[in-house]
C-alpha cells in the first residue's frame, strides 16, 4: 500500500522546550494508526502540525506527495485532512443538526473540490440525516450542542470532522472524558463510519484496551520522539514503551535495592 | 431558492407601505422615513452582530453614502434618486472592501474601536473640506427617479417610495443571504471560528464579505436619508450617530430581518415622543428604555416574537 501521509524530519520547539524531535513517519492509505505516549510526549503537537494548527520549526509534511507544511488549516481540510479535538469544538448555540448542516453547507458552497460527489448531489438535509443516523445522534437532532453530555459532544465533534468527507481523519483523544462503558460504543460507531468511508485514521489514545482493539499500527511517543513503531502487540511489549508510556517501573538495581533494604 | 414566509411578508409590507403613503400624515411619513433609513443601516449591523462583531463606526458608511449621493447631485449635476443610491452603494462597497482587509483581522473591542477610528477620520476630513461645506455640509435635491422626472408636489412621496422599496429590497436580499449556506456561517463564526476553519471555510473572507454587505446597507441608508432630509453634514459620521445604530441593533435583536426595521421604528417613535413631551430629558427616556431592554429582553425586542412562536 502507498503512503498517504509522510512526515520528514519534523521538529517543533517552543523556546527551550522541544515538542517534536526529528519525527519521520509514513502512514499508509486506509490504515488505522494509534498514537500513544504520556502527557507532553508530542502526540497532539504532531496532530497540530499535520492539520496546520502549528507550523513545524523544520521538516516537512507530505500528503499524497504534496508538501502541505505551511498550508493553513482551511486549505489542509479542503485537501481532505480533518480532525477532532481533545475538547470538542462545536457550535454551542446551534442544534446538533445545525452543527452538521454548517459542514454540509460549506461543501455545497464550495461546489466541488474535496467533497465526494455523492454528498454534493444529495439534498443537504438528507446528508445531515444520514450522518445523524450513522453516528447514532438522531435522538439529539434538535438538542442544543452546548447542553449535550460529554460523550455525545465527543461523538458530534467527530461527526463534524467526518461530515466534510475526509481522506484522513485525526482524532485527538476521542474517548477522554467518556465513561468506561461508552468508550467502546463510541469507538465502534466511529470505526464503522471510517471503514465505510475508507478513511485513513490516526488517533491519540491513552486507553491501551482501545488501542489494541482498533489499531493496526501504533506509534509510541516520548519526549517528542517516536520510540516505537509497529503492530500493537509488538509496540506495547517494547521495553521503552512499557517504561515511558505505560509507566511500568524497571527492576531496581542491586545497589539501589540494598540501600532500601 | 423557494420563497419563505419572511420573503412573502416583506413583499406584502412593501405593497402596504406604498399604498399607505398618500394618506399618511406628514409627521408619520417623516417618522417612517427615518425609521426605514435607520432600519436599513441596522440590517447591516445585524449581519455583523450575528457574526459576533459590533461596529462603533458604521456612521462612516452612513455618511459616505449620503455624501456620495450629494456628490452625484451637486458635483455631477445628476439629481436622480436611483443614481444617488447606486453611487452610495458603489462608494461604500469600494471603501469597505479596502478597510475590510484590515478590519477582518480584528475581533471584539479592537474591531469596534478600529471601526470607530475610521469613522472619526472621515469626520475630521469632512469638517476640514470647505469644498464639501465643512461643518455645515450642503443641501441636495433629488428631482427624478431612474430618469423619470418627479413633480415638485410628488417629491415627498417619491422619496418615501424609494425608501420603502430600497429598504424592503435590502431586507429581502439579506433574508435570502441569511438562509443560504454562506449566510449560516455568520452564527457558526460567532460560536466557534476554529471549527469553521477546520470544516474548510475561510473565517476572514466571510467576515470581510459581511463587513462589505453591512457597509453597503449603511451607505444606502445614508443616501436615502439624504434624499429625504435634503441636507447632509459631517455629523452623520460623528460617533454618537454610530452609537445610535448600535443602540438600535441591541434594542432590536438579531433574530430576523424584521427586527432591525421594527427596532428602528420603536426607537424613532420613542425619541420623537420623548423629544416632544420631555425636550430636556429625552436622552434619559432612551437610556431607561435601553436599560429595560437589556435587563428584561437581553435578546432584544424580537425575542418577544420568538417567545410567542415558541409558545
Amino acid at each position: 500500500m502507498s503512503a498517504i501521509l509522510e512526515a520528514k524530519g519534523l521538529n517543533k520547539s517552543f523556546g527551550a522546550v522541544t515538542a517534536a524531535n526529528d519525527i519521520n513517519v509514513a502512514v499508509e492509505q486506509h490504515s488505522i494508526v494509534g498514537l500513544i505516549g504520556s502527557n507532553g510526549a508530542g502526540k497532539t503537537t504532531f496532530i497540530n502540525m499535520v492539520t496546520g494548527y502549528l507550523e513545524p520549526t523544520s521538516g516537512s509534511i507530505l500528503f499524497e506527495g504534496r508538501d502541505i507544511t505551511s498550508l493553513e488549516p482551511r486549505q489542509i481540510t479542503q485537501l481532505g485532512i480533518c480532525r477532532s479535538f481533545q475538547i470538542p469544538q462545536l457550535f454551542n448555540t446551534m442544534t446538533v443538526a445545525e452543527n452538521l448542516m454548517v459542514g454540509v453547507g460549506i461543501i455545497v458552497s464550495a461546489g466541488g473540490g474535496w467533497a465526494s460527489s455523492s454528498l454534493q448531489s444529495a439534498a443537504p438535509a438528507k446528508a445531515v440525516d444520514a450522518m445523524l443516523e450513522q453516528f447514532g445522534l438522531g435522538s439529539y437532532r434538535d438538542r442544543q450542542a452546548g447542553l449535550l453530555p460529554e460523550g455525545t459532544r465527543k461523538l458530534l465533534d467527530i461527526a463534524m470532522a467526518m461530515v466534510v468527507r475526509p481522506r484522513i481523519l485525526l482524532l485527538d483523544e476521542p474517548t477522554s472524558g467518556v465513561s468506561a462503558d461508552e468508550k467502546f460504543v463510541l469507538m465502534d460507531c466511529v470505526m464503522a463510519a471510517v471503514r465505510e468511508g475508507r478513511v485513513t485514521v490516526l488517533f491519540v489514545e491513552h486507553d491501551m484496551d482501545v488501542v489494541v482493539r482498533y489499531t493496526q499500527r501504533v506509534l509510541a511517543f516520548y519526549e517528542g520522539r517516536i520510540i516505537a513503531d509497529g503492530d500493537p502487540a509488538q509496540v506495547l511489549d517494547d521495553v521503552e514503551v512499557r517504561r515511558f508510556v505505560i509507566g511500568e517501573h524497571a527492576p531496581m538495581q542491586a545497589g539501589a535495592a540494598s540501600i532500601h533494604a | 431558492m423557494k420563497l419563505d414566509r419572511t420573503s412573502i411578508a416583506i413583499g406584502a409590507i412593501t405593497v402596504a407601505l406604498l399604498a399607505a403613503g398618500p394618506v399618511l400624515p406628514k409627521w408619520a411619513m417623516s417618522l417612517a422615513n427615518v425609521a426605514l433609513c435607520y432600519g436599513t443601516v441596522v440590517l447591516g449591523m445585524m449581519l455583523l452582530m450575528r457574526t459576533g462583531l459590533v461596529s462603533f463606526g458604521h456612521g462612516l458608511y452612513y455618511c459616505l453614502g449620503a455624501y456620495a449621493a450629494g456628490t452625484v447631485d451637486q458635483m455631477l449635476k445628476l439629481p436622480d434618486m436611483a443614481l444617488m443610491v447606486a453611487a452610495a452603494a458603489a462608494a461604500t462597497a469600494a471603501v469597505s472592501a479596502v478597510l475590510g482587509l484590515l478590519l477582518a483581522r480584528y475581533r471584539d473591542i479592537f474591531f469596534a474601536m478600529l471601526s470607530l477610528a475610521f469613522s472619526m477620520i472621515l469626520y475630521g476630513l469632512l469638517v476640514k473640506t470647505s469644498a464639501l461645506g465643512s461643518t455645515d455640509g450642503f443641501n441636495i435635491s433629488a428631482r427624478s427617479i431612474a430618469g423619470i422626472a418627479v413633480a415638485d408636489d410628488a417629491r415627498r412621496y417619491a422619496g418615501y417610495g424609494i425608501t420603502v422599496v430600497m429598504t424592503m429590497l435590502s431586507a429581502g436580499i439579506l433574508n435570502l443571504y441569511l438562509r443560504s449556506h454562506r449566510g449560516r456561517l455568520a452564527e457558526a463564526i460567532r460560536d466557534n471560528e476554529l471549527r469553521v476553519e477546520y470544516m474548510g471555510a475561510s473565517v476572514r473572507s466571510t467576515i470581510h464579505l459581511h463587513y462589505v454587505i453591512s457597509a453597503v446597507l449603511a451607505g444606502i441608508g445614508g443616501a436615502l436619508m439624504a434624499i429625504n432630509i435634503g441636507h447632509i453634514d459631517p455629523e452623520m459620521t460623528y460617533w454618537p450617530q454610530s452609537g445610535e445604530f448600535v443602540f438600535i441593533g441591541i434594542l432590536s435583536g438579531t433574530g430576523s430581518v424584521f427586527a432591525p426595521l421594527g427596532g428602528a421604528l420603536v426607537f424613532e417613535t420613542i425619541r420623537s415622543f420623548a423629544y416632544e413631551y420631555s425636550p430636556n430629558t429625552w436622552q434619559m427616556v432612551l437610556g431607561v428604555t435601553m436599560l429595560a431592554v437589556m435587563i428584561f429582553l437581553p435578546g432584544g425586542l424580537w425575542s418577544l416574537v420568538q417567545r410567542r412562536k415558541g409558545a
